[in-house]
């Protein structure tokens, strides 16, 4: 067993470093005509492989024998845990302990930490959006960006044609993304999931191109700069003031996404775009008019990232459209898949990760994006839930009301033994 | 006499390019038509054999061989090896996922996608580089040189040349039938002793090889190559297959030619500024009015 295992193992080494013998083991230079054999990628790659084909077998062998990955924490430690979340103090305590630090953190910080910590909070903000359409409804949109850049734009340009402020803008470039995203939505949301996913992303680029190519108006590739950043009553503030104050402005936006998606999720639409994901033909036999509920969706989270655009372009200042490119949907996409689809808490966890993660840890920046595209491989593979799964709602029909109805009717009783198995 | 030079030269630049887009739509189709997964890393496979080919024939060019012998061998290398890529890629994100919910391995082929990108990014450079000049001089071009070149007529008569020989294999050979049955009817398949994952795996390495083909041909066309080539001729290769019904081998040659001699004619008599435009714009406009496509059959789903 165990030789077997080593056998797999070197035979994947192998096969690894021959396949990208080529693109990693070589480097030519035409003009200068030399040749840089690097053998030792070549090994270090054999090495690396080696390990971890050791350790992708040994993750399916127990998934094969539904073990978990990792292994479960001894009983006494998960007692006392679950004992920790259910005590008031900490249930109550934690989110408040979190919002405090959140709260202290510019008053400590430098700018730049500060300023990091608004781009991840736009991005919590672009993922819980995104979450909606994807988390809760189960449609895959690649497109988000546009969206994004669509209320970025609208203040960009009513700021530069009309001077209009960030106040005004913030409502307008909303409104903007919900049009963008009703006018999308209208043709395409009846196609199928793949489909769809492919439509959006096609949509998303011809945004991204306009953008570029309508340079009289946008300004091209060079964008638009000197966008103000956010103004409190026309008060002169510094940089470091006004720096702050578009961190609470923002944290602000963070709290009230949640909030709303929270409240969305047990809604009535919420419940309806749940059981959308879940099937789509039983949601549609069950009355719910299906492309409608989707439109609804698709404007909710299109509203966000017109929000999240509009506060991304007063915080940075400057615009241009390199910012909307698929990549950036795509990490959007990540930060809900990595955390879990429909689980807000997972979805504001894994968009902090991905962007304060790569800030923090400067010699993994570079990998950021390997690592991205192997943790949605990964995900799917192992964890399809994400790190903290959504809850899915389960309904049982509890022995009382069971007792009750069967003496009077028999079929009530099968029809309700039935919806409960389903 | 000049507007009809003119007119015969953007119907082959659009040939050259259409048959480009079909060798790779080839893939997205033959993939979709027997696991129905859109191989969203389909582009960077292209890009691959566009890489190998060039790191091959840079390799040989110091060592000083004649310009035809190196392009052959590229093109050679870089089929081999961009079948095994496919093969492996098939193996890793998408195998473990046979029979999981639809959107896992769309999820998991982005993934993909993203993770060969800066694969190529790291190990070779984030930069253009150049694909050194390889193509052999035609002189019987000379005569209509203004409006085919050597490269156009390079791409044309090895796609063509490529086609064929794919349609034949699916037609006559063993494995060619073994993969129409499966396309058909997998369960069907399987219970006629059809081995599955074999052919799964083959149609993986034959979509890649043929991607490595046009890779190569773009490479040796163009002069320049770099790691993001792949998502645009990826993106505009689906469009092609989208718009000659996916699943269908004819409808993707079709739908390549059709794109390319749309693109050219556009470009050529109205502005270059909206070439890509147009290409998302039909994609989009094709899935949503006919998502079947020029060739395919409009099908139900079932419950």
């Amino acid at each position: 067993m165990f030789k077997t295992r080593i056998i797999k193992a070197l035979l994947a080494a192998l096969w690894f470093m021959v396949l990208t013998f080529p693109i990693v083991g070589i480097q030519v230079n035409t003009t200068a005509r030399n040749i840089n054999w690097r053998w030792d990628r070549i090994a270090s790659m054999g090495i690396g492989i080696f390990v971890l084909a050791l350790l992708w077998n040994w993750c399916f062998e127990r998934k094969a024998l539904g073990l978990p990955i990792i292994k479960k924490l001894p009983d006494s430690f998960h007692y006392s845990f679950n004992e920790l979340q259910n005590r008031p103090l900490f249930k109550k305590g934690l989110p408040i302990a979190i919002l405090a630090a959140m709260l202290l953190m510019p008053l400590v910080s430098s700018i730049y930490q500060t300023n990091i910590m608004i781009s991840a909070m736009v991005y919590v903000i672009l993922a819980l959006g995104l979450n909606i359409i994807v988390g809760l409804a189960g449609q895959l949109v690649l497109g988000y960006a546009a969206f994004y850049a669509v209320g970025a734009y609208t203040y960009g340009l009513l700021y530069h044609y009309f001077g209009l402020t960030f106040w005004a803008c913030l409502p307008l470039g909303g409104l903007a993304a919900v049009i963008a995203g009703f006018l999308l939505g209208l043709p395409v949301l009846g196609l199928r999931g793949d489909y769809l996913a492919i439509v959006t992303l096609g949509f998303g680029e011809i945004v991204r191109l306009l953008l570029l190519s309508q340079g009289d108006i946008t300004g091209g590739p060079r964008g638009i700069s000197n966008i103000p950043r956010p103004s409190f009553f026309g008060m002169k503030m510094t940089l470091d003031q006004v720096t702050n104050y578009t961190y609470y402005l923002v944290l602000a936006g963070v709290l009230i996404t949640i909030l709303v998606i929270s409240r969305l999720k047990n809604s009535r639409i919420g419940l309806a775009l749940q059981a959308l994901r879940e099937d789509e033909i039983a949601c549609e036999a069950m009355g719910i008019n299906t492309t409608r509920i989707k439109l609804t969706a698709f404007m909710l989270c299109s509203c966000w990232a017109g929000f999240a655009g509009v506060i991304f372009a007063a915080k940075t200042t400057y615009l241009n459209p390199a910012s909307f490119t698929f990549m950036d949907s795509a990490m959007i996409l990540s930060m809900v898949v990595l955390g879990g689809m429909g689980s807000i808490s997972g979805v504001v966890l894994a968009a902090m990760l991905l962007i304060l993660a790569p800030e923090y840890l400067r010699a993994f920046s570079e990998y950021r994006m390997l690592l991205f595209g192997a943790v949605m491989v990964l995900m799917m593979i192992f964890r399809p839930q994400g790190i903290i799964a959504g809850a899915h709602r389960d309904y049982h029909i509890s022995e009382n009301i069971r007792e009750k109805a069967s003496p009077e009717d028999e079929e009530g009783n099968a029809d309700s033994a039935e919806r409960a198995s389903a | 006499m000049e507007q009809l030079l003119y007119f015969f030269e953007l119907f082959f630049g659009g040939l050259t390019r259409g048959s480009i887009y079909a060798l790779i739509a080839l893939g997205y189709t033959l993939v979709y038509g027997i696991i129905e997964l859109i191989n969203f890393a389909h582009g960077e496979i292209y890009m691959l054999g566009a890489f190998t080919a060039m790191v091959v024939a840079g390799v040989l060019g110091v060592y000083g061989l004649p310009s035809a012998a190196i392009l052959i061998i590229a093109a050679l290398c870089a089929v081999v090896w961009v079948g095994a890529y496919g093969f492996t890629i098939e193996k890793i994100a998408y195998k473990p996922l046979r029979g999981a919910p639809r959107l896992s391995p769309l999820i998991s082929a982005i993934g993909m996608s993203i993770f060969l990108q800066n694969y190529v990014i790291l190990a070779q450079t984030s930069d253009f580089v150049s694909f050194p000049q390889l193509l052999p001089e035609l002189p019987f071009l000379e005569k209509i040189g203004s409006i085919m070149g050597e490269s156009d007529f390079i791409i044309l008569v090895t796609s063509t040349a490529t086609m064929i020989a794919l349609t034949l294999f699916i037609r006559y050979s063993k494995t060619g039938k073994a993969m129409r049955a499966t396309a058909q009817n997998r369960t069907m398949a399987l219970l006629l002793g059809i081995d599955a994952n074999k052919i799964i795996s083959m149609t993986f390495i034959i979509g890649s090889a043929l991607a490595a083909i046009g890779g190569v041909l773009i490479a040796a066309h163009m002069g320049q190559i770099n790691f993001a080539i792949g998502f645009l001729a990826g993106m505009k290769a689906f469009t092609a297959a989208v718009l000659g019904g996916i699943g269908s081998v004819p409808g993707a040659m079709v739908g390549g030619l059709v794109l390319g001699l749309c693109e050219s004619f556009t470009t050529g008599y109205f502005s270059g500024d909206y070439e890509d435009v147009l290409s998302f714009g039909i994609l989009v406009l094709i899935l949503v009015l006919r998502p079947d496509g020029i060739l395919g059959k409009a099908k139900v789903q079932k419950v």
